[in-house]
Protein backbone atom coordinates (compact mmCIF):
# COMPACT_ATOMS: atom_id res chain seq x y z
CA UNK A 1 0.00 0.00 0.00
CA UNK A 2 1.06 3.62 -0.44
CA UNK A 3 2.69 4.70 2.77
CA UNK A 4 1.06 7.02 5.28
CA UNK A 5 1.65 8.08 8.86
CA UNK A 6 -0.42 6.70 11.73
CA UNK A 7 -1.54 8.53 14.86
CA UNK A 8 -3.50 7.20 17.79
CA UNK A 9 -4.90 10.07 19.89
CA UNK A 10 -6.48 9.31 23.26
CA UNK A 11 -8.58 12.47 23.63
CA UNK A 12 -10.97 14.34 21.34
CA UNK A 13 -8.82 17.42 21.79
CA UNK A 14 -5.69 15.66 20.57
CA UNK A 15 -7.68 14.12 17.72
CA UNK A 16 -8.98 17.50 16.51
CA UNK A 17 -5.50 18.96 16.67
CA UNK A 18 -4.20 16.12 14.49
CA UNK A 19 -7.07 16.25 11.99
CA UNK A 20 -6.72 20.02 11.76
CA UNK A 21 -2.94 20.12 11.80
CA UNK A 22 -1.74 17.17 9.71
CA UNK A 23 -2.26 17.78 5.99
CA UNK A 24 -4.35 15.17 4.13
CA UNK A 25 -5.19 13.25 7.29
CA UNK A 26 -8.30 11.06 7.56
CA UNK A 27 -10.01 9.45 10.55
CA UNK A 28 -9.79 5.65 10.72
CA UNK A 29 -12.61 3.71 12.40
CA UNK A 30 -13.04 0.00 11.57
CA UNK A 31 -11.21 0.44 8.29
CA UNK A 32 -13.63 -1.90 6.49
CA UNK A 33 -14.37 0.75 3.89
CA UNK A 34 -11.37 3.06 4.18
CA UNK A 35 -8.62 0.42 3.83
CA UNK A 36 -10.08 -1.21 0.68
CA UNK A 37 -10.52 2.32 -0.72
CA UNK A 38 -6.85 3.10 -0.09
CA UNK A 39 -5.84 -0.27 -1.58
CA UNK A 40 -7.75 0.56 -4.73
CA UNK A 41 -6.07 3.99 -4.79
CA UNK A 42 -9.36 5.81 -4.57
CA UNK A 43 -7.99 7.63 -1.51
CA UNK A 44 -4.40 8.55 -0.69
CA UNK A 45 -4.28 10.07 2.79
CA UNK A 46 -0.93 11.24 4.14
CA UNK A 47 -1.92 10.19 7.66
CA UNK A 48 -4.59 8.11 9.35
CA UNK A 49 -5.93 9.22 12.71
CA UNK A 50 -7.09 6.10 14.55
CA UNK A 51 -10.23 6.75 16.61
CA UNK A 52 -10.17 3.48 18.55
CA UNK A 53 -8.45 4.75 21.70
CA UNK A 54 -10.75 7.70 22.46
CA UNK A 55 -13.03 6.61 25.32
CA UNK A 56 -15.81 9.15 24.56
CA UNK A 57 -16.48 7.47 21.21
CA UNK A 58 -17.30 4.09 22.74
CA UNK A 59 -20.32 2.67 24.51
CA UNK A 60 -24.09 2.33 24.35
CA UNK A 61 -26.40 4.05 26.84
CA UNK A 62 -30.10 4.79 27.28
CA UNK A 63 -31.88 7.67 28.97
CA UNK A 64 -35.67 7.75 29.14
CA UNK A 65 -36.62 7.08 25.54
CA UNK A 66 -33.35 7.91 23.82
CA UNK A 67 -30.67 5.37 22.92
CA UNK A 68 -27.17 6.76 22.39
CA UNK A 69 -24.63 4.71 20.45
CA UNK A 70 -20.99 5.88 20.45
CA UNK A 71 -19.45 6.32 17.01
CA UNK A 72 -16.84 3.57 17.53
CA UNK A 73 -19.43 0.98 18.54
CA UNK A 74 -18.94 -2.00 16.26
CA UNK A 75 -21.75 -3.72 14.37
CA UNK A 76 -21.26 -6.87 16.50
CA UNK A 77 -21.67 -4.83 19.70
CA UNK A 78 -24.95 -3.29 18.52
CA UNK A 79 -26.17 -6.70 17.32
CA UNK A 80 -25.47 -8.34 20.69
CA UNK A 81 -26.39 -5.49 23.04
CA UNK A 82 -29.24 -6.37 25.42
CA UNK A 83 -29.93 -2.64 25.79
CA UNK A 84 -30.33 -2.15 22.04
CA UNK A 85 -32.44 -5.31 21.74
CA UNK A 86 -34.79 -4.13 24.45
CA UNK A 87 -35.04 -0.49 23.32
CA UNK A 88 -34.83 -0.65 19.51
CA UNK A 89 -34.79 -4.29 18.33
CA UNK A 90 -34.73 -3.27 14.66
CA UNK A 91 -31.31 -1.68 15.20
CA UNK A 92 -29.86 -4.89 16.66
CA UNK A 93 -31.16 -7.01 13.80
CA UNK A 94 -30.01 -4.44 11.22
CA UNK A 95 -26.49 -4.57 12.67
CA UNK A 96 -26.57 -8.39 12.75
CA UNK A 97 -27.30 -8.37 9.01
CA UNK A 98 -24.37 -6.18 7.94
CA UNK A 99 -21.74 -7.98 5.87
CA UNK A 100 -20.27 -11.04 7.55
CA UNK A 101 -18.88 -11.83 11.03
CA UNK A 102 -15.40 -10.43 10.28
CA UNK A 103 -16.88 -7.19 8.90
CA UNK A 104 -19.11 -6.86 11.98
CA UNK A 105 -16.11 -7.42 14.28
CA UNK A 106 -14.42 -4.28 12.90
CA UNK A 107 -16.97 -1.99 11.20
CA UNK A 108 -18.53 0.81 13.26
CA UNK A 109 -21.72 2.85 13.22
CA UNK A 110 -19.75 6.10 12.99
CA UNK A 111 -17.79 4.90 9.97
CA UNK A 112 -20.92 3.65 8.25
CA UNK A 113 -22.92 6.84 8.84
CA UNK A 114 -19.99 9.11 7.90
CA UNK A 115 -19.36 7.13 4.73
CA UNK A 116 -23.03 7.28 3.61
CA UNK A 117 -22.70 4.51 1.05
CA UNK A 118 -25.90 4.52 -1.04
CA UNK A 119 -26.39 0.82 -0.19
CA UNK A 120 -25.46 0.94 3.51
CA UNK A 121 -27.97 -0.17 6.14
CA UNK A 122 -27.51 2.31 9.00
CA UNK A 123 -28.50 5.46 7.07
CA UNK A 124 -32.02 4.04 6.63
CA UNK A 125 -32.41 3.56 10.39
CA UNK A 126 -30.87 6.94 11.23
CA UNK A 127 -33.35 8.67 8.91
CA UNK A 128 -36.45 6.61 9.79
CA UNK A 129 -35.86 6.91 13.54
CA UNK A 130 -35.33 10.70 13.26
CA UNK A 131 -31.97 10.25 14.95
CA UNK A 132 -29.52 13.01 15.77
CA UNK A 133 -25.93 12.74 14.57
CA UNK A 134 -23.72 14.16 17.32
CA UNK A 135 -20.31 15.49 16.25
CA UNK A 136 -17.39 17.04 18.07
CA UNK A 137 -18.82 20.44 17.03
CA UNK A 138 -22.63 20.25 16.91
CA UNK A 139 -25.76 18.14 16.61
CA UNK A 140 -27.20 17.43 13.17
CA UNK A 141 -30.72 16.11 12.55
CA UNK A 142 -30.81 13.07 10.27
CA UNK A 143 -32.86 14.91 7.62
CA UNK A 144 -30.08 17.49 7.30
CA UNK A 145 -27.20 15.04 7.56
CA UNK A 146 -27.42 12.84 4.44
CA UNK A 147 -26.74 14.79 1.25
CA UNK A 148 -26.71 12.14 -1.52
CA UNK A 149 -24.02 9.87 -2.92
CA UNK A 150 -21.33 9.50 -0.20
CA UNK A 151 -22.06 13.13 0.80
CA UNK A 152 -22.93 14.26 4.32
CA UNK A 153 -23.16 17.51 6.26
CA UNK A 154 -19.80 16.79 7.96
CA UNK A 155 -17.19 19.49 7.48
CA UNK A 156 -13.50 18.72 6.95
CA UNK A 157 -12.03 17.37 10.18
CA UNK A 158 -15.44 17.07 11.85
CA UNK A 159 -16.00 13.76 13.63
CA UNK A 160 -19.16 11.89 14.55
CA UNK A 161 -18.99 11.13 18.27
CA UNK A 162 -22.35 9.36 18.67
CA UNK A 163 -25.77 8.79 17.16
CA UNK A 164 -28.84 9.45 19.33
CA UNK A 165 -31.92 7.42 18.47
CA UNK A 166 -35.35 8.28 19.91
CA UNK A 167 -37.01 4.98 20.87
CA UNK A 168 -40.00 4.37 18.54
CA UNK A 169 -43.28 2.73 19.60
CA UNK A 170 -42.82 0.33 16.67
CA UNK A 171 -40.21 -0.17 13.99
CA UNK A 172 -38.79 -2.65 11.52
CA UNK A 173 -36.09 -2.99 8.88
CA UNK A 174 -36.13 -5.29 5.87
CA UNK A 175 -33.58 -5.57 3.10
CA UNK A 176 -33.14 -7.43 -0.12
CA UNK A 177 -29.43 -8.05 0.09
CA UNK A 178 -26.69 -8.57 -2.41
CA UNK A 179 -25.76 -12.23 -1.94
CA UNK A 180 -22.05 -11.38 -2.29
CA UNK A 181 -21.58 -8.46 0.11
CA UNK A 182 -24.91 -8.33 2.00
CA UNK A 183 -25.19 -4.61 1.13
CA UNK A 184 -28.80 -3.56 0.53
CA UNK A 185 -29.99 -3.82 -3.07
CA UNK A 186 -33.01 -2.21 -1.42
CA UNK A 187 -33.49 -1.75 2.31
CA UNK A 188 -36.48 -0.10 3.98
CA UNK A 189 -36.75 1.07 7.57
CA UNK A 190 -40.15 1.94 9.01
CA UNK A 191 -40.62 3.60 12.40
CA UNK A 192 -43.66 4.86 14.27
CA UNK A 193 -43.65 7.32 17.15
CA UNK A 194 -46.38 9.50 18.58
CA UNK A 195 -48.69 8.96 15.61
CA UNK A 196 -45.96 9.90 13.10
CA UNK A 197 -44.52 7.33 10.71
CA UNK A 198 -41.22 7.53 8.84
CA UNK A 199 -40.31 5.34 5.87
CA UNK A 200 -36.64 5.53 4.80
CA UNK A 201 -35.20 3.70 1.80
CA UNK A 202 -31.56 2.77 1.19
CA UNK A 203 -29.96 1.00 -1.78
CA UNK A 204 -32.60 2.13 -4.27
CA UNK A 205 -31.20 5.51 -5.29
CA UNK A 206 -28.07 7.65 -5.01
CA UNK A 207 -28.68 8.16 -1.30
CA UNK A 208 -31.13 7.35 1.48
CA UNK A 209 -34.57 9.01 1.07
CA UNK A 210 -38.03 9.12 2.65
CA UNK A 211 -41.29 8.09 0.99
CA UNK A 212 -43.96 10.59 2.02
CA UNK A 213 -46.91 8.78 0.40
CA UNK A 214 -46.13 5.61 2.33
CA UNK A 215 -45.70 7.58 5.55
CA UNK A 216 -49.15 9.19 5.12
CA UNK A 217 -50.80 5.85 4.32
CA UNK A 218 -49.21 4.18 7.34
CA UNK A 219 -50.24 7.05 9.62
CA UNK A 220 -53.84 6.24 8.66
CA UNK A 221 -53.49 2.45 8.99
CA UNK A 222 -50.27 0.82 10.17
CA UNK A 223 -50.48 -2.45 8.22
CA UNK A 224 -48.59 -3.91 5.23
CA UNK A 225 -51.78 -3.74 3.16
CA UNK A 226 -51.98 0.02 3.58
CA UNK A 227 -48.96 0.45 1.28
CA UNK A 228 -49.34 -2.60 -0.95
CA UNK A 229 -50.64 -0.53 -3.86
CA UNK A 230 -48.05 2.26 -3.58
CA UNK A 231 -45.27 1.93 -6.12
CA UNK A 232 -42.45 4.39 -6.68
CA UNK A 233 -41.62 5.62 -10.17
CA UNK A 234 -38.36 4.20 -11.50
CA UNK A 235 -37.05 7.57 -12.83
CA UNK A 236 -34.74 8.48 -9.96
CA UNK A 237 -33.71 4.97 -8.93
CA UNK A 238 -30.44 3.19 -9.63
CA UNK A 239 -29.75 0.55 -12.27
CA UNK A 240 -26.69 -1.68 -11.97
CA UNK A 241 -25.64 -5.32 -12.29
CA UNK A 242 -27.61 -6.17 -9.13
CA UNK A 243 -30.99 -4.80 -10.22
CA UNK A 244 -32.49 -2.34 -12.68
CA UNK A 245 -34.54 0.67 -11.60
CA UNK A 246 -37.91 -0.98 -12.36
CA UNK A 247 -37.04 -3.94 -10.18
CA UNK A 248 -35.76 -1.68 -7.39
CA UNK A 249 -39.05 0.27 -7.49
CA UNK A 250 -40.89 -3.03 -7.03
CA UNK A 251 -38.56 -4.07 -4.20
CA UNK A 252 -39.20 -0.83 -2.29
CA UNK A 253 -42.86 -1.78 -1.88
CA UNK A 254 -42.05 -5.40 -1.02
CA UNK A 255 -39.40 -4.45 1.56
CA UNK A 256 -41.57 -1.68 3.05
CA UNK A 257 -44.39 -4.19 3.61
CA UNK A 258 -41.92 -6.62 5.21
CA UNK A 259 -40.61 -3.84 7.46
CA UNK A 260 -44.14 -2.97 8.63
CA UNK A 261 -44.84 -6.63 9.28
CA UNK A 262 -41.70 -6.93 11.34
CA UNK A 263 -42.61 -3.72 13.23
CA UNK A 264 -46.00 -5.21 14.12
CA UNK A 265 -44.39 -8.44 15.32
CA UNK A 266 -41.79 -6.81 17.57
CA UNK A 267 -43.94 -4.02 19.06
CA UNK B 1 7.18 2.30 14.17
CA UNK B 2 7.70 -0.53 16.63
CA UNK B 3 4.84 -2.77 17.77
CA UNK B 4 4.67 -5.60 20.29
CA UNK B 5 2.04 -8.29 20.28
CA UNK B 6 1.53 -11.97 20.99
CA UNK B 7 1.67 -14.11 17.86
CA UNK B 8 0.64 -17.75 18.17
CA UNK B 9 1.51 -17.78 21.85
CA UNK B 10 4.89 -16.03 21.54
CA UNK B 11 5.54 -12.37 22.19
CA UNK B 12 6.94 -10.53 19.20
CA UNK B 13 8.33 -7.05 18.72
CA UNK B 14 8.67 -5.91 15.12
CA UNK B 15 9.47 -2.73 13.29
CA UNK B 16 6.93 -1.88 10.60
CA UNK B 17 5.83 0.82 8.19
CA UNK B 18 2.55 2.20 9.65
CA UNK B 19 0.79 1.46 6.35
CA UNK B 20 1.51 -2.29 6.57
CA UNK B 21 -1.50 -4.59 6.44
CA UNK B 22 -1.49 -7.53 8.84
CA UNK B 23 -1.76 -10.02 5.94
CA UNK B 24 1.41 -8.56 4.41
CA UNK B 25 3.21 -8.45 7.74
CA UNK B 26 2.47 -12.15 8.25
CA UNK B 27 3.32 -13.30 4.75
CA UNK B 28 6.16 -10.97 3.76
CA UNK B 29 7.92 -10.12 7.01
CA UNK B 30 7.23 -13.09 9.26
CA UNK B 31 7.13 -15.85 6.62
CA UNK B 32 3.80 -17.14 7.86
CA UNK B 33 2.29 -17.92 4.47
CA UNK B 34 -0.57 -20.04 5.77
CA UNK B 35 -2.73 -16.91 5.79
CA UNK B 36 -3.89 -16.46 2.19
CA UNK B 37 -4.86 -13.34 0.27
CA UNK B 38 -7.60 -14.00 -2.28
CA UNK B 39 -8.99 -10.57 -3.13
CA UNK B 40 -8.52 -6.81 -3.04
CA UNK B 41 -12.00 -6.00 -1.83
CA UNK B 42 -12.18 -7.54 1.67
CA UNK B 43 -14.79 -10.02 0.48
CA UNK B 44 -13.24 -13.49 0.18
CA UNK B 45 -12.23 -14.33 3.76
CA UNK B 46 -9.12 -16.35 2.82
CA UNK B 47 -7.08 -14.07 5.10
CA UNK B 48 -9.13 -14.48 8.29
CA UNK B 49 -7.09 -14.66 11.51
CA UNK B 50 -8.07 -14.35 15.16
CA UNK B 51 -7.33 -10.97 16.74
CA UNK B 52 -7.97 -11.01 20.48
CA UNK B 53 -9.99 -14.15 19.81
CA UNK B 54 -12.23 -12.62 17.15
CA UNK B 55 -12.31 -13.44 13.43
CA UNK B 56 -10.97 -10.51 11.39
CA UNK B 57 -9.80 -10.07 7.82
CA UNK B 58 -6.04 -9.58 8.05
CA UNK B 59 -6.03 -7.92 4.61
CA UNK B 60 -8.16 -5.14 6.09
CA UNK B 61 -6.41 -4.60 9.41
CA UNK B 62 -3.49 -2.25 9.83
CA UNK B 63 -0.47 -3.72 11.57
CA UNK B 64 -0.25 -0.80 14.06
CA UNK B 65 -3.59 -2.00 15.47
CA UNK B 66 -1.88 -5.20 16.66
CA UNK B 67 0.16 -3.38 19.31
CA UNK B 68 -0.63 -4.91 22.69
CA UNK B 69 -2.99 -7.50 21.22
CA UNK B 70 -3.04 -11.23 20.56
CA UNK B 71 -2.99 -12.74 17.08
CA UNK B 72 -3.58 -16.36 16.15
CA UNK B 73 -3.00 -17.59 12.61
CA UNK B 74 -3.58 -21.01 11.06
CA UNK B 75 0.01 -21.89 11.99
CA UNK B 76 -0.87 -21.34 15.64
CA UNK B 77 -3.72 -23.85 15.71
CA UNK B 78 -1.89 -27.13 15.27
CA UNK B 79 0.65 -28.69 17.55
CA UNK B 80 -0.72 -28.18 21.04
CA UNK B 81 2.07 -29.03 23.45
CA UNK B 82 4.69 -29.02 20.69
CA UNK B 83 3.24 -32.03 18.90
CA UNK B 84 2.26 -32.08 15.24
CA UNK B 85 -1.34 -32.92 16.09
CA UNK B 86 -3.99 -31.05 14.12
CA UNK B 87 -6.48 -28.84 15.91
CA UNK B 88 -9.90 -30.59 16.16
CA UNK B 89 -11.30 -28.21 13.51
CA UNK B 90 -8.43 -28.99 11.13
CA UNK B 91 -8.89 -32.70 11.79
CA UNK B 92 -12.60 -32.35 11.00
CA UNK B 93 -11.81 -30.69 7.64
CA UNK B 94 -9.43 -33.57 6.91
CA UNK B 95 -11.94 -36.27 7.88
CA UNK B 96 -14.90 -34.68 6.07
CA UNK B 97 -13.06 -33.77 2.88
CA UNK B 98 -13.75 -30.09 3.62
CA UNK B 99 -11.29 -28.82 1.06
CA UNK B 100 -10.25 -29.33 -2.52
CA UNK B 101 -7.59 -26.87 -3.69
CA UNK B 102 -7.18 -25.60 -0.13
CA UNK B 103 -6.87 -21.91 -0.94
CA UNK B 104 -9.88 -20.85 1.14
CA UNK B 105 -9.15 -23.36 3.90
CA UNK B 106 -7.06 -21.28 6.35
CA UNK B 107 -9.75 -18.59 6.44
CA UNK B 108 -12.53 -21.17 6.66
CA UNK B 109 -10.84 -22.93 9.57
CA UNK B 110 -10.11 -19.71 11.50
CA UNK B 111 -13.66 -18.44 10.98
CA UNK B 112 -14.98 -21.83 12.05
CA UNK B 113 -12.87 -21.87 15.22
CA UNK B 114 -14.22 -18.44 16.22
CA UNK B 115 -17.76 -19.54 15.40
CA UNK B 116 -17.52 -22.76 17.42
CA UNK B 117 -15.91 -20.93 20.34
CA UNK B 118 -18.82 -18.46 20.51
CA UNK B 119 -21.46 -21.06 19.77
CA UNK B 120 -20.43 -24.59 20.90
CA UNK B 121 -23.45 -26.30 19.31
CA UNK B 122 -24.23 -24.47 16.07
CA UNK B 123 -27.02 -25.58 13.75
CA UNK B 124 -26.38 -26.08 10.06
CA UNK B 125 -28.11 -22.76 9.35
CA UNK B 126 -25.92 -20.98 11.89
CA UNK B 127 -22.80 -22.46 10.31
CA UNK B 128 -23.90 -21.31 6.85
CA UNK B 129 -24.58 -17.79 8.16
CA UNK B 130 -21.29 -17.77 10.03
CA UNK B 131 -19.38 -18.60 6.85
CA UNK B 132 -21.02 -15.85 4.79
CA UNK B 133 -17.74 -13.94 4.61
CA UNK B 134 -15.72 -16.90 3.31
CA UNK B 135 -15.79 -17.76 -0.36
CA UNK B 136 -14.86 -21.19 -1.72
CA UNK B 137 -14.56 -21.70 -5.45
CA UNK B 138 -14.20 -25.48 -5.32
CA UNK B 139 -16.30 -27.42 -2.89
CA UNK B 140 -19.87 -26.16 -3.14
CA UNK B 141 -19.69 -25.74 0.65
CA UNK B 142 -21.48 -29.00 1.59
CA UNK B 143 -18.38 -30.67 2.99
CA UNK B 144 -17.18 -27.45 4.60
CA UNK B 145 -20.42 -27.14 6.53
CA UNK B 146 -20.17 -30.82 7.54
CA UNK B 147 -16.58 -30.22 8.66
CA UNK B 148 -17.49 -27.23 10.80
CA UNK B 149 -20.35 -29.09 12.46
CA UNK B 150 -18.04 -32.04 13.22
CA UNK B 151 -15.21 -29.73 14.28
CA UNK B 152 -17.43 -27.79 16.68
CA UNK B 153 -18.57 -31.05 18.28
CA UNK B 154 -14.96 -32.27 18.55
CA UNK B 155 -13.74 -28.98 20.04
CA UNK B 156 -16.26 -29.28 22.84
CA UNK B 157 -16.14 -33.05 23.34
CA UNK B 158 -15.21 -34.10 26.88
CA UNK B 159 -11.45 -34.48 27.13
CA UNK B 160 -10.72 -32.41 24.03
CA UNK B 161 -8.96 -29.84 26.18
CA UNK B 162 -10.79 -26.94 24.50
C1 LIG C 1 -17.23 -7.42 2.63
C2 LIG C 1 -17.96 -6.23 3.19
C3 LIG C 1 -19.35 -6.30 3.31
C4 LIG C 1 -20.06 -5.21 3.82
N1 LIG C 1 -21.42 -5.32 3.91
C5 LIG C 1 -22.13 -4.26 4.37
C6 LIG C 1 -23.55 -4.34 4.49
O1 LIG C 1 -24.18 -5.37 4.23
N2 LIG C 1 -24.21 -3.24 4.92
C7 LIG C 1 -23.57 -2.08 5.28
O2 LIG C 1 -24.23 -1.13 5.67
N3 LIG C 1 -22.23 -2.00 5.21
C8 LIG C 1 -21.49 -3.05 4.76
N4 LIG C 1 -20.14 -2.96 4.71
C9 LIG C 1 -19.48 -1.72 5.17
C10 LIG C 1 -19.17 -1.81 6.64
O3 LIG C 1 -20.36 -1.69 7.39
C11 LIG C 1 -18.18 -0.73 7.05
O4 LIG C 1 -17.76 -1.11 8.30
C12 LIG C 1 -18.69 0.68 7.13
O5 LIG C 1 -19.23 1.16 5.94
C13 LIG C 1 -17.56 1.65 7.46
O6 LIG C 1 -17.31 1.60 8.82
P1 LIG C 1 -15.85 1.50 9.37
O7 LIG C 1 -15.97 1.64 10.85
O8 LIG C 1 -15.18 0.32 8.85
O9 LIG C 1 -15.22 2.88 8.82
P2 LIG C 1 -13.84 3.19 8.06
O10 LIG C 1 -13.68 2.33 6.88
O11 LIG C 1 -12.72 3.25 9.04
O12 LIG C 1 -14.16 4.70 7.60
C14 LIG C 1 -15.10 4.97 6.57
C15 LIG C 1 -15.09 6.47 6.27
O13 LIG C 1 -15.68 7.21 7.33
C16 LIG C 1 -14.74 8.10 7.94
N5 LIG C 1 -15.01 7.99 9.38
C17 LIG C 1 -14.92 6.86 10.15
N6 LIG C 1 -15.36 7.11 11.39
C18 LIG C 1 -15.75 8.42 11.42
C19 LIG C 1 -16.31 9.26 12.43
N7 LIG C 1 -16.58 8.79 13.66
N8 LIG C 1 -16.58 10.54 12.11
C20 LIG C 1 -16.33 11.01 10.86
N9 LIG C 1 -15.81 10.28 9.87
C21 LIG C 1 -15.52 8.98 10.15
C22 LIG C 1 -13.38 7.61 7.49
O14 LIG C 1 -12.45 8.66 7.42
C23 LIG C 1 -13.70 7.05 6.12
O15 LIG C 1 -13.76 8.07 5.17
C24 LIG C 1 -19.39 -4.03 4.22
C25 LIG C 1 -17.99 -3.96 4.11
C26 LIG C 1 -17.27 -5.04 3.60
C27 LIG C 1 -15.79 -4.95 3.50
S1 LIG D 1 -7.90 -11.40 1.13
FE1 LIG D 1 -9.98 -11.45 0.55
S2 LIG D 1 -10.96 -10.81 2.39
FE2 LIG D 1 -8.87 -10.63 2.88
S1 LIG E 1 -11.12 -25.54 -1.60
FE1 LIG E 1 -10.53 -24.37 -3.35
S2 LIG E 1 -11.34 -22.42 -2.84
FE2 LIG E 1 -12.14 -23.64 -1.28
Amino acid sequence: MRSFAFHRPTTLYEMSALLGGVADSMPLAGGMTLLPTIKQRLAAPAALIDLSNIPQLHGISAQADVLTVGAMTRHVDVAESELVRSKIPLLASLAAGIGDPAVRNRGTIGGSVANNDPSADYPAAVLALDATVVTDRREIAAVAFFRGLFETALEPGEIITAVRFPVPSAGGYAKFKSPASRYAVVGVCVAKKAGKVRVAVTGAGPGVFRVAVMEAALERTFTPDAIAAIKLGAENLSSDIHADAEYRAHLVTVMAKAAVKSALQTS
Amino acid sequence: MIISFTLNGRSRTVEIEPSTLVADLLRENLNLTGTHVGCDTSQCGACVVLFDGEAVKSCTLLAPMLDGGTLTTIEGLSGPGGSNALHPMQEAFHQNHGLQCGFCTPGMVMTAVALATNNPTPTEAEVRRGLEGNICRCTGYQNIVASVLAGAAAMHAPGSGE
